[in-house]
């Protein structure tokens, strides 16, 4: 099969969806003869012209707001949102708005919009261009919540959200842009809330979103040289989240590391540990174990930004800490 | 006042205007008799801002309203059963007792929706607008908003795009004097059309107690805007005769009786309008008084339908968080 980078196959979704039905159109800041500072959208606007490519002005609020109403009215934007961080701008147009306008209108309107933006620490970009705020938005009823973890994930994740009746808020990995992965040439979409076995594994399971999943990945190949068997599972959304195969997972092994790049507390490890917890409690052999970045702001420098993120090594110490009866906490 | 041209549309104002005013004071007397759950902003007092706007403006245009909403419902098509059902949490609410008074919106008329984040609708409104342009549908979108509304950014960010992009969205500021408890000339720096004027947009400001004022203006300018030629602005200059809301009553703190008095009796769209057609002899007193008295039975029905009619199952509160 033919490999694509993350960056490319985001943007065969968007082409090949944007032939397919009129309707759609991209609108951000530097979308088209730009096409982003990560390239992404590259050669769209040849293809489908200013009209459907829309280059903003620099008011994050006022074009998501813009994007509601458009959803609302018949078209299908989707919004680009040059870095996850901006997110904490169009709150009240995410969440107030367009997450709550099919409840408070009775189920008669709908927002089919898709939020793309990006996610992702140690690109020496500090504490406003650095976050994983996908815990906040996947917190509000009524959003959907991608995380794609490769290309392949990329591209059918991206084609299922755009046809969603609902908005979806996609967080890329915005250091994965250039990662290669096998991307059939032929159509395919990806489900929402249909969780991903990259790995089968009997010892413990490790849950893990977007990059995190290549940290899991990676210690599980250390644990297996070691004897420990490892399950990798990508939920591919955590908004609707696959909760039965996490917990089938869970039951088979008896013991889970949740892994996100989102800050710890209060986080998707949590909610996910949490829900581990009370579908599973009878079946675990020791605490499920979240491993979030630190709960501090993003820092700069290159030797403290590094500490603030799950990496491969502290995943399989955890892990073997963890199948060695180490972290049960007895009184 | 111009001539009269057109007795069926002077007719179906004045009524709209009167359907909105009973409306409100049946939601009043609902909150004061503890009848209705939560809080509702009442629209008396700007009646001829909603109707002359609404009667502009076809079934396909759109609007979107905001906490103070009931006017812009009734005037855009809205009738009172479903809305007297929305106000008290009933099955056959426009929202199905989901939106209650700050999101109410008969839908199939092309109203978006109440907003009860001050300004929130803007971006929704300018939406709707760009929709129309890129499908080429000929719509036109009208963004209601009070005074206080002037002071959020996301209007300035969504007016500077519309005027980037030609769009056919009408900014209707009613400007009643009042940003909740505070005057507006304490929240509202310089001029309120030269705001929308620095982004280039063509900006008016109309007597709002006017309903033919209003309405001719609205009609000239959705015209255009159906032309490609907007976007608009109109300052609309009204006043709110109850509260912030209703349980906003002792508020001689921030404005007083007489200010009160004299803008009801003085000043108020629907007695202004009534002299009017008596005067052209467009209605009678006596089929006005007929008409008055059968929008008040129709809206005492509507609201002994809404008190007999049952609340939702239960088991609709987890139904439309996502669509299908």
């Amino acid at each position: 099969m033919r490999e694509i980078t993350l960056s490319q196959a985001v943007n065969e979704a968007l082409a090949e969806e944007m032939r397919r039905d009129p309707t759609t159109f991209i609108l951000g800041e530097d979308v088209a003869e730009a096409g982003t500072p990560f390239k992404v959208l590259s050669g769209l606007v040849e293809e489908f012209g200013t009209e459907r490519v829309i280059d903003t002005p620099i008011a994050e609020p006022g074009f998501t707001g813009i994007a509601v109403g458009a959803a609302m009215t018949g078209a299908r934007p989707i919004v680009d949102l040059m870095f996850g961080d901006f997110i904490f701008l169009v709150m009240d147009q995410l969440c107030n708005q367009a997450a709550k306008i099919h409840y408070m209108s009775g189920g008669k309107l709908n927002v089919p919009m898709v939020l793309r933006t990006n996610m992702g620490a140690t690109r020496r970009s500090a504490a406003q261009h650095s976050q994983s705020l996908q815990a906040l938005v996947a917190h509000i009823p009524g959003l959907k919540v991608a995380m794609p973890s490769s290309a392949y994930e990329a591209k059918g994740l991206m084609k299922t959200a755009i046809r969603d009746n609902n908005p979806v808020v996609i967080f890329e990995d915005k250091l994965m842009y250039q990662d290669k992965a096998p991307v059939p040439e032929e159509e395919y979409l990806i489900p929402f809330g249909v969780a991903n076995i990259k790995r089968e594994g009997s010892d413990i399971t490790l849950i893990a979103t977007s990059s995190m999943v290549q940290v899991a990945e990676k210690a599980a190949e250390t644990l297996a040289a070691e004897g420990i068997s490892a399950e990798v599972i990508d939920p591919r959304t955590i908004v609707p989240l696959d909760e039965e195969t996490l917990l089938k997972s869970v039951k088979k092994t008896s013991r889970a590391i949740v892994i996100d790049e989102g800050h710890q507390s209060y986080g998707v490890t949590s909610e996910i540990a949490s829900r581990l917890n009370e579908g599973a409690f009878y079946h675990l052999d020791a605490p499920v174990v979240r491993m979030g970045a630190l709960d501090v702001p993003v820092p700069f420098s290159p030797a403290l930004e590094d500490i603030t993120v799950p990496t491969p090594e502290r995943v399989a110490e955890t892990a073997r800490k963890l199948c060695a009866g180490e972290m049960i906490h007895a009184a | 006042m111009p001539a009269k041209t057109n007795t069926d549309d002077y007719l179906r104002m004045y009524r709209q205007m009167v359907r909105i005013r009973t409306f409100e004071d049946n939601a009043n007397q609902l909150y004061l008799s503890a009848k209705m759950p939560g809080l509702t902003h009442m629209y008396s007092g700007e009646e001829a801002v909603a109707v002359g706007i609404c009667e502009a403006l076809t079934d396909d245009d759109r609007i979107t309203s905001t906490h103070r909403g009931h006017g812009h419902c009734v005037a855009k098509g809205a009738e009172f059963k479903a809305m007297f059902c929305e106000l008290l949490g009933k099955e056959e609410g426009y929202c199905r007792g989901k939106g209650g008074s700050m999101h109410i919106a008969d839908q199939g008329h092309g109203n978006l929706g109440a907003n009860a984040i001050v300004g929130g609708s803007m971006g929704i409104a300018t939406g709707s607008a760009l929709r129309a342009k890129l499908l080429g549908h000929d719509d036109v979108t009208v963004c209601f908003f009070g005074d206080g509304a002037t002071a959020q950014g996301l209007m300035y960010e969504v007016m500077n795009m519309a005027a980037l992009w030609k769009l056919p969205v009408i900014y209707a500021c009613e400007n009643n004097g009042y940003s909740e408890y505070t005057k507006t000339e304490e929240i509202a720096a310089g001029s309120i059309t030269a705001r929308a004027e620095a982004f280039g947009i063509e900006a008016h400001q109309v007597d709002g107690q006017d309903v033919l004022a209003v309405n001719a203006l609205t009609q000239k300018l959705v015209a255009r805007a159906r032309k490609g030629e907007g976007p608009f602005f109109i300052e609309l200059m009204t006043y709110r005769y109850h509260g912030h809301h209703v349980g906003d009553i002792n508020r001689e703190y921030y404005r007083s009786k007489d200010e009160e008095k004299d803008w009801k009796q003085n000043r108020d769209p629907i007695i202004r309008f009534r002299a009017f057609l008596v005067e052209e002899g467009i209605a009678s007193e006596e089929e006005i008084e007929a008409m008055n008295a059968e929008i008040e039975k129709a809206a005492a029905e509507a609201v002994a339908y809404a008190e007999a009619a049952p609340y939702p199952d239960v088991s609709e509160v987890d139904m439309h968080v996502y669509a299908d």
